[in-house]
């Protein structure tokens, strides 16, 4: 392989991480933009969404296999996750909103704690192992540059969900009222929106966006663990730093960016500087351009 | 002042902030097809008793009914499309979001696309100047044309009883004229009108029934020309 196809190589790697951090980003984005939450249980809710799929691809396997098993697991796990994220934001949240944002933040621990632990608990804390049936080595060659048919579905999913999340946002009266909220709360209400149903509608949107992401991650690394979802949650929340939290094209460039990053500056330095990689990025950008690339907003210290 | 066409009834509203009463006991009516003023200075309770009818705020007593209804700690959201609109002080347009969009959530709880539709031509011959920025942000607007974009999008939600709260706060002079004839050109179309003011010569040129609030208790009522001719009135807030 030529230094030029090794770079290509991991610039598609990059992608594909870049695309699960997007997706896990956008759901951090959204809630913080609407109540200003840093939602820290959002990277166990993308970990739930990788377990459901797990499970319910393992309860298909019956009458269902290969791609339409994996679609319907990965729905089902949106569903779920969806609940999830309303519940936690109708009982944990919702009766914190007047209360001090720390409040609300070490709620959003102690809702990350009690997913963690019960994952923890009901996998006895082992890794499950997954396999689609589906060949990972399949896929077009250009040069030495390998694609495979399972990279090009998850980026294609991945593309489609995010252009579909920014049609819903920019031109929908329900996407219209969720920019409305994260502007002024009471005028909307003044205009008749429930604005406790946007709210929990938008955790669940999040929610399910990060079960999306879950469950690729589930058919690309073929195992899944209750801790999957801190580091991803943790580099998230980076990447929609990055693109300038509370914005959601912000989100998507952000989870990009940070995946490309990553993904090339391990091909120069060694794998293990990963993570000293992100978090640079993220200390940088905090410094020479704290509202993101994208954000418009005042960041407050928390 | 009392009738059966009453269409906002205030009985004895009391409300806390906290641990302090705003209103000690508010009441007052609005007959319909009139234009009814709450006057007052600073801090006497006008905006408390605006959120309190609209639902922002729960009373701790006292009891508010709407055409009838009793509508006492109903959340905002339930009354807009029973025809309750209040526009708050300071305008509040959505910044960043575009002129076309802040009227569209006016019309929030329509669910008629063709009503929809012809409420937003109306609005757009009413305020021309809103057509021709329709696609601009809210936030790169005039204050007199925020100000007509806030009357615009209490306006596509059809109100029978409009609360307006200082309209003519921040705006130049010239304009706060253009404004006091909408409203009363909005009255004349049939709408129902809670003004709360602090430019208080404004108010009581149009109002046909005026209050005094002070310290969260109405300490002084009558028709508009009467207040205006009040010595206390004249004395407190007409500058005289």
């Amino acid at each position: 392989m030529s230094t030029w196809e090794l770079i290509l190589q991991q610039g598609v790697n990059g992608l594909i991480l870049g695309s699960f951090y997007a997706l896990v980003a956008l759901g951090y984005s959204m809630v913080y933009g609407i109540i200003k939450l840093l939602n820290f249980a959002h990277g166990d809710i993308y970990m739930t969404g990788a377990f459901v799929c797990l499970s319910v691809f393992g309860a298909l396997s019956r009458f269902l296999s290969g791609w339409p098993a994996v679609a319907c697991s990965i729905v089902a796990a949106m569903f779920l996750a969806a609940a999830l994220g309303f519940l936690a934001q109708r009982f944990a949240y919702r009766p914190l909103l007047g209360a001090p944002r720390l409040s609300l933040l070490i709620t959003a621990i102690g809702v990350s704690l009690v997913i963690y632990n019960t994952v923890m608990v009901i996998t006895n804390s082992q890794p499950l192992f997954f396999s689609s049936g589906l060949d990972s080595s399949a896929g077009i060659k250009i040069g030495g540059l390998t694609v495979t048919y399972i990279q090009m579905v998850l980026l294609a999913v991945s593309a489609l969900v995010m252009l579909g999340l920014s049609l819903f946002i920019g031109h929908t009266k329900t996407g219209r009222a969720m920019r409305a909220i994260a502007l002024d709360q009471d005028t909307c209400r003044l205009m008749g929106i429930n604005v406790n149903k946007v709210i929990g509608l938008t955790f669940m949107l999040g929610s399910a966006l990060a079960a999306i992401a879950g469950g690729l991650a589930c058919v690309y690394y073929g195992n899944v663990q209750y801790n999957m979802g801190y580091t991803i949650g943790i580099k998230a929340f980076t990447a929609a730093v990055i693109g300038g939290i509370g914005s959601i094209p912000g989100a998507m460039l952000g989870g990009l960016l940070l995946g490309l990053l990553e993904a090339t500056g391990t091909q120069l330095l060694d794998s293990s500087w990963k993570d000293v990689f992100a978090f640079g990025i993220l200390i940088l950008m905090l410094i020479v351009r704290p509202n993101g690339l994208l954000g418009k907003t005042e960041i407050e210290r928390m | 002042m009392s009738g059966s066409n009453t269409m906002l009834k205030v009985e004895n509203l009391v409300t806390f902030y906290g641990k302090v009463a705003a209103l000690k006991g508010v009441s007052f009516e609005v007959e319909q097809g009139r234009i009814v003023t709450l006057l007052g200075s600073n801090g006497a309770g006008k905006s408390t008793t605006l959120r309190t009818v609209s639902g922002l705020i729960k009373p701790e007593s006292g009891k508010v009914s709407f055409c009838g209804e009793d509508i006492t700690g109903k959340p905002a959201h339930e009354l807009v499309s029973r025809g309750l609109v209040h526009l708050p002080e300071g305008r509040h347009i959505f910044k960043d979001l575009t002129v076309l969009e802040n009227l569209e959530l006016g019309a929030y709880t329509l669910k008629d696309k063709r009503e929809r539709k012809r409420r937003l031509r109306e609005v757009f011959e009413r305020f021309p100047i809103l057509g021709r920025r329709a696609k601009q942000m809210g936030g790169t607007l005039s204050g007199g044309e925020q100000q007509m974009l806030a009357i615009g999008r209490g306006l596509m939600a059809a109100p029978k009883l409009l609360l307006m709260d200082e309209p003519s706060m921040g705006i130049a002079p010239l304009i706060v004229r253009d404004i006091t004839s909408i409203i009363r050109q909005l009255n004349e179309e049939g709408t129902t009108i809670l003004l709360v003011e602090q430019n208080a010569k404004m108010a009581l040129g149009l109002a046909d029934y005026g209050y005094v609030l002070d310290t969260g208790s109405i300490v002084l009522e009558g028709r508009g020309a009467e207040l205006r001719s009040d010595e206390k009135v004249v004395k407190a807030y007409l500058g005289g």
